[in-house]
């Protein structure tokens, strides 16, 4: 790979950019031992606290810290102005694309996107066709993940439009940068987090159904502690002042949501759901699923409770349906895309799938259902074995994977061996939907490959986070 | 010909269990070869009933029991006029397009052994195609009781070589989906030739769709294209989603069934 562009140093020619100027300053001045003895006081708090993140497959380790870095990422508020722009666009396409594609369907007719991606796709939900969901929100909270290879370079890698995950430690990171360097925010201006769940809390009750009352009843659905974002569910119930159920705890009856409570039964307006479609019902769906509520989409087709995010928005977050994002923004919202794609091999077009074959070992191959980093090909990095049983696989079916460049991340600062180095990273923002308004939280998740050279950032893949500052005007 | 129905299912629980929800789809909706008489669903216990529709145009109602029950019966009756429509559908509610029944599902992905079968199926017009393969799924697969479950998909019940109407409907959809035609799964009812009008169990076959024609029904159990004696009541993507009642019991323990179906024509047929 070719020298990244860095978010602090540019391309290395100039002076450091806009925003950084502060902080490369205090880098430049910190005692060598400062910066590893906060990131060792940070470890220990997180360890406390209980922020942890289950790595699926790993056996050593059931619940796994994710490793926090301490050098902040900054967006200066120009770059920032520019994003929000661009995804609010994107997010409000997002949401107009699933109430099309549930309704009169106009964008399969005027051949936007084939019909046939969408109407045989495992995440479109017939049973929402013809449904439209409390407030007409489909997708209450998103998280779009970006990442930069240039100055102006901001594209979306993907969007994840059914239960992304992340927020808790977009706010975690900054309550602990706060407490280790009080100092460094006294010399920026960084626009707060905080009010994440308020705005969430805010985003959930404007969408509670007709008839709920002044004050509707929310909680927060988890699958239980085995799930590797269970913190996250338990953090957001508390932060929210929710409960925190799981599906047992909840039952139907006369099409409606009931909670068990020590005080009796109590009706509930709002479900914030941590759990895939496929498991939400088994009179509806995957028959055996133990964490569901038997019923609850007899109440929601009802009508009488709202689940966020709705149901069959997983069709929006497709990787295949992602290709066409650029035309869906068109079409829905007559602009040009303010954000855009990676470009993207659709393997399911055999002259996509013939160009991919021949580079193989360049490029990165997902499958299209596919989330937290699991069952992707790295090419370049991929053993020759790797790659032949990969090509076997696109071969036996092509339609389940879409290939990208492999892109040369920006880099950022970051604390590696007790000197900071320069690690690639992406960002995921948070982007929160209510009836006729769509709102974006300034900052995100900073995503960060801690192995020199290393492109995957997932956490479920070992990568780290860092705080994200975005800075006031 | 008019056929009268009378489908009783027997729930009991090894402990009264606090709360009872099911979904039923045991409503028929009426078409051109089908139109709907009296139609009755009764249970003996306090319960309500809330009917709708579900995506796939079926009458669906759920019902949710009032009070602690250990024991549930629901009574299905009624009556239903058919003409024979040589299998061919018309007049019906369709709420989704034809590419939707394109999908699979778990019980009827076709894994390697299937897919070579449907590839089997001699080349030619999709409907001379779907009759080869219904000819090809009743001569290979036996009908025999107890050899499958309800949760057992087409590709078991194939590797078995035996099932029942269930099975050999969810192996055509599976066959006829590789063979990109959009096919899906009707629970039902068949008036027996043989006369025999207590029955063990409820009816199955398939819908395909071929250009031009439309929605064709596909009986494979009986090889045959459906005709007066059948009574279509459910369809969805497989058995799961056309599957008469769904339910679940808070507290109730172990489940125990029993199934009384009687399906007669009104005024017994002349002797031919």
């Amino acid at each position: 790979m070719t020298q990244a562009f860095d978010e602090m140093a540019g391309d290395g020619s100039g002076p450091v950019r806009e925003g950084y100027h502060a902080l490369s300053e205090w880098l430049r001045q910190a005692p060598p031992d400062l910066l590893q003895a906060r990131s060792r006081q940070a470890e220990l708090f997180f360890r406390r606290m209980g922020v942890t993140f289950a790595v699926y497959g790993d056996a050593d380790s059931n619940e796994r810290l994710i490793p926090f870095d301490v050098v902040p990422r900054i967006i200066n508020a120009t770059e920032w102005a520019r994003l929000e722009a661009g995804l609010k666009q994107r997010v409000g396409a997002l949401n107009a694309f699933l109430q099309d594609i549930y309704g009169p369907q106009e964008c399969l007719r005027a051949g936007v996107v084939p019909a046939e991606l969408i109407l045989t796709n495992p995440q479109y939900r017939p049973e929402m066709q013809g449904r439209r969901p409390p407030g007409g929100v489909w997708c209450h909270v998103a998280g779009v993940d970006l990442v930069r290879t240039g100055e102006d370079g901001f594209q979306v890698l993907e969007d994840n439009a059914r239960t992304p995950s992340g927020v808790s430690y977009m706010l975690e990171n900054r309550e602990m940068m706060m407490r280790l360097f009080p100092d460094l925010f006294a010399d920026h201006r960084v626009r707060p987090v905080d009010d994440y769940t308020d705005s969430l809390l805010g985003a959930l009750q404007a969408s509670a159904p007709p008839g709920s009352g002044d004050d509707p009843t929310l909680v927060v659905l988890t699958p239980g502690p085995f799930n590797s974002a269970y913190y996250e569910h338990s953090f957001l119930a508390d932060k929210l002042g929710v409960e925190l159920v799981e599906g047992r705890d909840l039952f139907v009856r006369d099409d409606t949501v009931f909670m068990r409570t020590t005080e009796g039964f109590r009706r509930v307006d709002v479900i914030y759901r941590r759990i895939d479609d496929d498991y939400l019902d088994p009179l509806t769906f995957r028959p055996h699923s133990t964490v569901g509520v038997p019923g609850l989409m007899a109440a929601y087709q009802a009508g009488r409770v709202t689940l966020a995010n709705a149901v069959g928005t997983g069709v929006a977050d497709d990787k295949a349906v992602y290709t066409y994002m650029p035309e869906v923004i068109r079409f829905f919202t007559g602009e040009e895309p303010l954000l855009s794609n990676v470009p993207t091999w659709r393997c399911r077009e055999p002259d996509h799938l013939k160009a991919v074959l021949d580079r193989l070992d360049q490029l990165v191959v997902k499958e299209v259902g596919g989330s937290g980093g699991y069952g992707m090909l790295v090419g370049p990095a991929a053993t020759r074995a790797e790659l032949e049983a990969f090509r076997a696989r696109l071969i036996a079916d092509p339609g389940a994977f879409i290939a990208q460049p492999t892109l040369n991340l920006s880099t950022a600062p970051t604390l590696a061996g007790g000197a900071l180095a320069a690690r690639h990273i992406d960002l995921r923002p948070f982007v929160l939907s209510r009836p006729g308004a769509v709102e974006v939280i300034p900052g995100g998740l900073t995503r960060v490959a801690l192995t020199a050279g290393s492109l995957v950032v997932n956490s479920s893949q070992g990568g780290g986070t860092k705080d994200t500052w975005v800075l006031d005007d | 010909m008019r056929i009268r129905i009378d489908h009783v299912t027997c729930y009991s629980y090894a402990r009264a269990a606090r709360h009872i929800i099911q979904v039923l789809r045991l409503t028929p909706s009426g078409h051109d070869g089908q139109q709907v008489g009296e139609w009755r669903i009764e249970t003996d216990v306090d319960a309500s009933l809330r009917r709708s529709e579900d995506a796939f145009g079926n009458i669906v109602h759920t019902l949710y029991t009032e009070r602690p029950t250990d024991a549930l019966t629901l009574r299905v009756t009624g009556d239903v006029s058919t003409s024979d429509t040589g299998g061919v559908l018309s007049g019906q509610v369709e709420r989704l397009p034809p590419l939707v029944f394109l999908r699979d599902t778990p019980l009827t992905r076709a894994d390697a052994a299937l897919a070579d079968y449907a590839r089997s199926v001699r080349p030619g017009r999709t409907l001379d195609r779907l009759h080869a393969l219904m000819d090809a799924v009743r001569r290979d697969v036996a009908f025999e009781i107890g050899a499958t479950t309800a949760s057992h998909s087409a590709a078991e019940a194939f590797a078995l070589g035996r099932g029942v109407c269930q099975d050999h409907a969810q192996i055509f959809i599976a066959c006829a989906r590789r063979l990109g035609v959009p096919a899906r799964y009707v629970s039902g009812h068949l008036n027996r030739s043989d006369g025999r009008h207590a029955q063990e169990a409820a009816h199955a076959w398939a819908e395909a769709y071929v250009e031009d024609l439309g929605w064709v029904g596909f009986d494979p159990a009986n090889g045959v294209c459906p005709t007066e004696h059948h009574v279509r009541v459910a369809i969805g993507l497989d058995a799961l989603g056309a599957a008469p009642i769904r339910g679940s019991s808070y507290g109730g323990g172990a489940e125990q069934l029993s199934v009384a179906l009687d399906v007669r024509p009104v005024q017994a047929a002349s002797q031919q």
